[in-house]
């Protein structure tokens, strides 16, 4: 096991605790903030596994998923304060 | 030898973000919870984007290390960004705070949040 897979192992770990708190956050905002940490623990994820691989597009998947994470939590946001979402 | 340096850089980034999840679980309230798990996280992160583009770039991957450098100005860009926007969402949506909280300057500023929920309406 080289030091990339302990990474890779840790991260999972880390989202796990982010599954439990979505799975039992009390309120709406525990769950939109976990899905938010969740996201970018991915593209965390998603560029050790680029190094891992020495495959270039895993970049590509770890940029996009950054970009549309960041939308999809300003969409609940606005959800969660009772607005639209051109406002 | 930039190997090595990656490394320690990730171990870094690692240990803020397993710290900023054990914060997600641990911490008694919203607003608690999303500044420990943004502020660590978000940092985590661009750690360990900066292994990432250290190793790319001791290793010849020139495209991979300017995209992970876009990647983490992008993350530390929008992150905090948009946990501000959930926690005034929050507040806004009638979440209380936890009853060990001391100070609440957005209800002093902008008033009580309009209605307070149930827990089946949340």
């Amino acid at each position: 096991m080289t030091f990339l897979d302990l990474t890779l192992a840790v991260l999972v770990v880390s989202s796990f605790l982010c599954l439990y708190r979505i799975a039992k956050g009390p309120t709406a905002p525990d769950r939109t903030v976990a899905i938010d940490i969740l996201g970018t623990l991915l593209v965390g994820f998603c560029c050790v596994f680029a190094i891992l691989h020495k495959q270039d597009w895993f970049m590509n998947i770890a940029i996009v998923w950054a970009m549309m994470s960041f939308i999809g939590t300003i969409a609940l946001a606005k959800y969660l304060q009772g607005r639209f979402y051109d406002e | 030898m930039s190997e090595l340096l990656a490394y320690i850089v990730i171990t870094v980034g690692l240990a803020f973000d397993v710290f900023g999840t054990v914060g997600l679980v641990r911490l008694p309230d919203i607003y608690n919870r999303v500044q420990a798990a943004t502020k660590c996280v978000t940092l985590g992160t661009c750690f360990i984007l900066l292994g990432v583009a250290i190793y790319a770039f001791g290793h010849g991957l020139g495209a991979m290390c300017v995209k992970a450098l876009l990647c983490a100005a992008f993350v530390l860009l929008t992150s905090p960004v948009g946990a501000h926007a959930v926690a005034r969402g929050a507040h806004v949506s009638g979440v209380q705070l936890w009853e060990g909280s001391v100070m609440d300057k957005y209800k002093d500023d902008f008033g009580q949040p309009e209605k307070e929920l149930d827990d089946h309406e949340r």
